[in-house]
């Protein structure tokens, strides 16, 4: 059962991961530090497959990709905002995190939260449903791949379909 | 229908007239990475299938954001890019250099018109040499490595016009945080901006380059200095469509300061309070180059720093540092009881460099004032010009330079 992590506006790259702890390529480390300013429990707090949700601008500021890597390895399964900032969105994707907009004003932290991808519909508590903006089909041809490395290293090269 | 800057560069990038809106696939001119982006980038290009750069001359790495380098595990991925860069023979810049930005534009890496991306949110600091400049994450870097392109949303363009001369003591970092702060840091998000009027027209190239470099601070995807285009086929059409266009009278702008903790809290210094200052940090892609140092240093000339206040100096690039030692402004920030910090990000991501204890105030000339930017969450860090920040570390608060410059 995956549940919601939820935070407020405008949560920065920084934030989801400082600055002395993106200088590795031990992934597991970034996630033992996520969210480590804004929430010293969050890595208590969070099982795998529980959803991240915040509100307006998440992930502005820095372009460091270990924000997404930070979020993913920490389990979570998907992002939800009101709206991002552009490098982080571009990243999550790129790394296989869905990074989905929606009206997450209504969400509780600890609901339980249900992403039906496909649809690009969350369910809240098994009842309420939340339609979400649909990705550029460039971005869901990248975030069903897997990822950038899984679509380019299938494709070569950069198409749009 | 008239083009934007964006699409125009965009237009010849993917070579098809394209709109805002659009979602194109686009040659890639130049690529950047620092030692923070640059290792997942080189194992997201090998594990693509990577094994030669697409355009090996037109792809830079640069070691920055910790250097000189602190402990065995940085040691451990700055060997990586070297090594990657040695067998690569792709561009090459270790610690001896600078801050990225600063090198890429001392070195001519980027020129009017190239699409450039840069694993650095920092990297739309380009617009002031009109290039379409923009931060990526690595992976992306990587996929560009390996084709040499990349895809993107053809952006909406805000417009915004300055008109008229700044007073004495109000500078281009002052202007620009008067625009984060009414636009926020989700402004102008997924957006081109373009600066245009008299106004811009009369900065400087290091001026127009810190306020593009905080194009990022209110969301935009790029900025471009009007001023900087010479190529009529970049130009912006006179019946160009833009989302919004703002206009700002130079002769009202007052000195600014971004509180904690984000870019977009921005008051008059005056209004901000007689905040104490612990420590003062002037460098930065934003303000770390010669003519903030020249502002810093007559500011400093025959004064000494107040007895609380620890003042740090990070010249943007050994370049900017030995000019500076030739103009005596070192000599002069030292005599003021200044320390020099090795060329390079330093204190401003907080990797190295004189990181801030629990409760204590820094005023940086940086673009980030971010909980916890500094190495330490616990700290309060407000964002001014180099002559605010310079003036402050004279009376030990936060200090409008006009009083300190008329004294």
């Amino acid at each position: 059962m995956s549940k919601a992590l939820v935070y407020g506006d405008n949560i920065n790259t920084d934030l989801v991961i400082a600055g002395k702890y993106t200088k590795t390529l031990n992934f597991e480390e970034l996630a033992a530090h996520c969210m480590e300013d804004l929430d010293p429990q969050f890595s208590c707090r969070v099982k795998p497959g529980d959803v991240l949700v915040a509100g307006r601008n998440f992930g502005c500021g820095s372009s460091r990709e270990q924000a997404p890597l930070a979020i993913k390895y920490a389990g979570i399964s998907a992002v939800l905002a009101q709206s991002f900032a552009r490098i982080f969105y571009r990243n999550a994707i790129n790394v296989g995190v869905p990074a989905l907009i929606c009206n997450t004003s209504s969400i509780q932290d600890g609901d339980e939260i249900e992403v039906d991808m496909t649809q690009g519909i969350v369910t809240v508590n098994k009842t309420r449903k939340i339609k979400c903006q649909s990705l550029s089909p460039i971005m869901q041809s990248i975030l069903s791949a897997g990822g950038l490395v899984p679509f380019l290293k299938e494709k070569g090269d950069f198409v749009l379909d | 229908m008239g083009l934007t800057f964006a699409e125009k560069v965009l237009s010849r990038k993917a070579y098809q007239e394209v709109h805002a809106g659009d979602c194109v696939i686009v040659d890639v001119d130049v690529m950047m990475a620092s030692d923070t982006t640059g290792p997942i980038a080189i194992k997201a290009f090998e594990s693509m299938g990577g094994k030669q750069l697409f355009h090996k001359d037109r792809t830079v790495f640069i070691l920055d954001h910790a250097t000189p380098c602190p402990n065995e595990r940085i040691a451990a991925l700055h060997k990586l890019i070297r090594e990657f860069c040695g067998e690569q023979k792709c561009v090459f810049f270790d610690q001896n250099h600078g801050v990225c930005h600063q090198v890429m534009l001392e070195k001519g890496l980027v020129h009017e018109g190239d699409l450039v991306l840069g694993g650095d949110s920092h990297t739309c600091s380009y617009g002031s040499v009109g290039a379409f400049s923009t931060g990526v994450g690595s992976t992306e870097l990587g996929g560009a490595m390996l084709t040499g392109k990349t895809w993107l949303m053809v952006p909406q363009t805000t417009r915004i016009e300055l008109s008229g001369k700044l007073p004495e003591g109000v500078y281009a970092k002052d202007v620009v945080l008067k625009i984060i702060g009414d636009l926020t840091s989700d402004g102008v998000t997924y957006k081109s901006v373009e600066f245009a009027g008299d106004g811009f027209a009369r900065f400087t190239q290091e001026e127009a380059t810190t306020v593009c470099n905080m194009t990022i601070e209110m969301g935009g995807k790029n900025g471009v200095f009007l001023s900087a285009l010479t190529d009529p086929g970049l130009m912006p059409d006179k019946d160009a469509v833009y989302e919004q266009v703002l206009y700002y009278d130079a002769s009202e702008m007052v000195p600014m300061v971004s509180c904690p903790h984000t870019v977009d809290n921005v008051k008059p210094v005056t209004e901000a309070g007689p905040e104490k200052v612990d420590l003062v940090y002037i460098g930065s892609c934003t303000n770390g180059r010669l003519s903030d140092l020249q502002v810093v240093a007559q500011i400093l000339k025959g004064k000494h720093i107040a007895p609380s206040v620890r003042l740090l100096v990070c010249p943007a690039s050994n370049q900017v540092l030995m000019q500076a030692i030739e103009h005596g402004y070192i000599q002069t920030i030292l005599e003021a009881g200044g320390t020099i910090s090795t060329p390079g990000c330093s204190l401003c991501v907080g990797t190295l460099g004189g990181v801030p204890g629990d409760g204590e105030n820094v005023l940086s000339t940086t673009n980030r004032n971010f909980k916890g930017r500094m190495g330490n969450s616990k700290a309060n860090v407000f964002l001014s010009s180099p002559a605010t920040a310079a003036s402050s570390a004279i009376t030990g608060v936060l200090t409008d330079p006009r009083e300190v410059i008329q004294r």
